[in-house]
């Protein structure tokens, strides 16, 4: 029976090798749940199992039915029916079978239904969900809606939305973005207006481009100090789908068609303040996009294996000149870049994901700690915090743009046949299009990475790996990735000593895929230690990364900023 | 109004999966390389049941008969939201045919005291004869309903059903009880709920228990080996009973069933032969792709009654 756990050695190599036993601990409180929950684990080897099981049943779900939906899915689309969206039906059914499966939930705790799964097991659901359908994902990775709820609203409000949420009965939406205010959330101006009589609040105004808009609770970021400007001024609001909010239209996209993207009009539509005022933006928004920069990072790397594997099959089973086109070195190239990259971008997502695990758990300990316990715990977490805010956009920046790339090199290996809308490769490409835009654009990652590299993260976090008595070939490898390491480390020195904000900005992007190449070169070469076939992934992977680390170390320091002295000349 | 269904199940070999290690080379089945799964027409029957549950409440009760190794299909089923299921195992079940077979799980339905519906696949994607469930309702004096495609009405004065027959279906209306048969057609049988799998994956069956037990004292010899495995047994069921994990299981004497009815001596079906048929292609004829060789290609097929 197909089955895209089951068939994905990768995800499994990862399951099954990376220690997750610190975060099981947190999550699971030292098991305090058991005997409360029939399905709460007993300890560290009963969760991992019940992880297992789970992704079992999730793939079978993904290549069964979902999967032989999908083509269907992106023809038909959403519809806007008397102001109410419906979804394509392929969409209605797969969520309808994931709730039947108890899977709705995964992050939420039992108390209130869900099952209590890390990041980590949540992102390899997604990747299997997107393998499957890009825009499916859409609609089930806003279970992070669900978490902020639950991070940060009240008690009742948990108690109210939560549990719909674990049995699949609702569906959420983050509604931030408005025409005037999309990378630049501060410029915000969706109106709210305390109503004092009724302990709620009046959201007016207009939000564009909200995935899943029509979902049945929304989380909305609005102005809520009057006269305000910037993101102090902004707060989060519930509100529920119903009389004052109306999908205004529904945009007609390049990709993900299953997924309905509406414009919302809200008319003093009624919600409710969750958490504290003024942290809207700078803390609850903050936190949730994190959750969303890992779903998409592993929404991208679900699209790109689908699409490599159709690569695969096809250049396989062509022939021409008398041979399998993937016996010709040039695409053999190609299949092997795209299965490497795919590999190096799976091992920074779930390295991502332990890491937001850990902050997340850690804050959880702090924050029931002790005073004296809480000094203890500050240290790590703030730690952790700072590694996970440079994790979770470089693992999203580094995905995307691989996802990109490997659909489009997936229609090239097809040649013609890919171009046609007789092979799926084309759609995965118009899905993969997606995921460098949208939760921040790749250039939104790029910066957001940056303050680790000069801060001094980045450099921190190589330190932590431990490569001891390594054999050959792995210690030819690994003196490789110290010319990487240092390399970037001395591009990093010369923008901090050079001091030109502008210059920083210009050569970002470089500094930092010199960055994610020398950290996923690392993160290959522990896995490496491993497994024998990892050899050869870290081998190629630094072959073809070293060169260009030290190609990119040389235009950092080159000086050149002619994009800065010449644009309007160059652009005229 | 409520409805009490019993589910009867089997384990099969998953032919519809077949690789070139599935049979052997003397033409019989390869079990080692056939997993074993729960009958998909089964899961059909089972979902029938589960789905007036959730509509109109009472309960689902699965049985399977098998050996050990058919406490899968038990967990299977409380993985789906069963509320009981019973493994239905002994020695002396084992070279049942269909009639033996029939005549136990008759039995066993007897002891579930009043029922609604007994609920089969149509067949078994291994035997493939459809013949039990149909000599089930024989045995119990039940109306019996083959080859349901569509349900479309259940009261507690009767069913009215779409049943399959040759280039159409016809439609009838039975009282209850009744044992319905079912196709593939009638549902889509849901998945296994996630906490229900967590919740069940450890439960296990007393014969299990006690062959794990056996398994861990394979290489003892000490004169008290038996004695040791008997206790561990009993530890280990008692904990297991305590958990709500331990699996309810039926043997001979449990549905009071005569021995000589049962197993070899109950099976008047007896395989004087197999024949391992390989089909070869000898001959081939083409046609080309004109309308006149399509023509000659449908005529040729209809003559061949491979069409119409």
């Amino acid at each position: 029976m197909p089955n895209f756990f089951e068939d994905n050695e990768d995800i499994k190599f990862h399951l099954e090798t990376r220690d997750l036993e610190a975060i099981i601990r947190l999550q699971e409180e030292d098991f305090k749940e058991k005997g409360e929950f029939p399905y709460a684990p007993e300890d560290v080897a009963d969760a991992q199992d019940n992880y297992r099981r789970v992704l079992h049943l999730l793939g079978q779900i993904a290549a069964e039915f979902i999967e032989p939906r999908a083509e269907e899915v992106d023809l038909e689309g959403p519809k806007l029916v008397e102001g109410k969206v419906v979804y394509s039906e392929g969409i209605a059914q797969a969520l309808g079978r994931l709730a039947q499966a108890d899977l709705m939930g995964m992050l939420l705790p039992r108390q209130y239904g869900g099952l209590n799964f890390p990041t980590t097991i949540y992102a390899m659901a997604i990747e299997i969900i997107s393998r499957a359908d890009a825009s499916l994902m859409n609609i089930f990775g806003l279970g992070s809606i669900a978490e902020t709820i639950d991070d940060y609203a009240s008690e009742e409000l948990k108690e109210k939305y939560l549990p719909k949420f674990a049995s699949g009965e609702v569906t959420g939406a983050m509604a931030l973005t408005e025409p005037d205010a999309g990378s630049d959330l501060q410029a915000c101006r969706l109106k709210a207006t305390e109503d004092t009589e009724r302990d709620s609040w009046r959201l007016s105004g207009v939000k564009r481009f909200i995935t899943n808009g029509c979902g049945d609770v929304l989380l909305v970021l609005g102005r809520s100090e009057e006269g305000s400007e910037g993101g102090l001024g902004l707060s989060l609001f519930l509100c529920e789908q119903g009389p004052g909010l109306r999908v205004r239209r529904l945009e007609d996209k390049l990709g993900i068609h299953g997924s309905p993207t509406c414009e919302l009009h809200f008319d003093n539509k009624e919600a409710f303040l969750v958490g504290e005022r003024r942290l809207g933006l700078i803390r609850y928004a903050m936190s949730m996009m994190n959750g969303a920069r890992i779903a998409v990072a592993a929404q991208a790397v679900g699209i790109a294996e689908a699409a490599y594997r159709r690569a695969m099959e096809f250049a396989g089973s062509r022939e021409q000149f008398g041979r399998k086109v993937r016996d010709f070195p040039a695409v053999s190239e190609m299949l092997t870049q795209m299965r490497v990259s795919i590999e190096a971008a799976r091992a920074l997502l779930y390295d991502t994901a332990m890491v937001a695990d850990l902050f997340r758990g850690l804050q959880r300990q702090f924050d029931v700690a002790a005073k004296e316990e809480k000094k203890e715990i500050r240290g790590r977490l703030n730690k952790v915090k700072r590694l996970a805010g440079m994790l979770a956009p470089m693992s999203k920046y580094y995905a995307s743009e691989m996802s990109i790339k490997v659909a489009s090199d997936a229609i090239q290996v097809h040649g013609g046949s890919g171009y046609m809308k007789d092979y799926p490769v084309e759609r995965y490409f118009r899905d993969a299009r997606i995921t460098s835009i949208y939760e921040g654009t790749s250039q939104l990652q790029i910066i957001a990475a940056m303050g680790g590299l000069t801060s001094g993260t980045f450099s921190a976090a190589l330190d932590e790996f431990e490569f001891r008595g390594l054999q050959r070939p792995l210690k030819g490898i690994f003196g490789k990735l110290l010319r990487a390491r240092k390399a970037t480390e001395s591009a990093i020195s010369y923008i901090k000593k050079r001091g030109d904000s502008q210059y920083t900005d210009l050569k970002s992007s470089t500094l930092v895929d010199m960055a994610i190449d020398t950290y996923i070169g690392y993160l290959l070469l522990r896995d490496a230690e491993l497994c024998k076939r990892k050899v050869w992934v870290a081998k190629k992977f630094i072959e073809d990364m070293l060169p260009r680390v030290e190609m990119n170390a040389k235009r950092v320091r080159s000086g050149a900023r002619t994009t800065l002295t010449h644009f309007s000349t160059i652009n005229a | 109004m409520s409805f009490r269904s019993i589910v009867l199940a089997k384990q099969v070999p998953d032919t519809q999966n077949l690789t070139a290690r599935a049979m052997k080379p003397d033409g019989t089945v390869n079990r080692a390389a056939l997993p074993a799964i729960f009958n998909p027409h089964d899961l059909n029957a089972l979902e029938v049941g589960l789905n007036l549950r959730d509509k109109f409440g009472g309960e689902v009760i699965l049985i399977t008969m098998g050996p050990w190794m058919a406490a899968e299909v038990v967990r299977e089923a409380l993985y789906r939201g069963a509320d009981e299921a019973v493994l239905l195992t002994d020695r002396r079940f084992a070279g049942s045919d269909t009639l033996a077979t029939s005549y136990a799980l008759a039995q066993a339905v007897r002891k579930m005291g009043e029922v609604d519906l007994v609920l089969c696949g149509s067949q078994a994607i291994d035997g493939d004869t459809a013949q039990v469930g149909p000599q089930v309702a024989e045995k119990l004096g039940l109306p019996q309903l083959t080859f349901v495609q569509e349900i479309e009405e259940v009261r507690e004065t009767g069913v009215v059903v779409k049943r399959t027959i040759e280039n159409g279906y016809e439609r009838l209306r039975a009282p209850l009880p009744v044992l319905m048969t079912v196709t593939s057609e009638v549902n889509i049988p849901r998945p296994p709920r996630a906490k229900l799998i967590m919740q069940y994956k450890k439960a296990r069956a007393p014969v299990e228990v006690r062959i794990e037990a056996e398994r861990e004292f394979e290489n003892y010899t000490g004169v008290d080996r038996d004695e040791i495995i008997a206790k561990k047994t009993e530890e280990r069921m008692a904990a297991l009973r305590d958990q709500g994990l331990l699996l309810t299981e039926w043997n001979l004497e449990r549905i009071e069933a005569q021995e000589e009815r049962c197993g070899f001596a109950g099976s008047p079906t007896k395989v004087r032969e197999t024949e391992s048929v390989v089909l070869r292609a000898r001959e081939s004829k083409t046609y080309d792709p004109t309308e006149e060789g399509l023509k000659g290609l449908v005529e040729e097929l209809a003559d061949s009654r491979i069409l119409g």
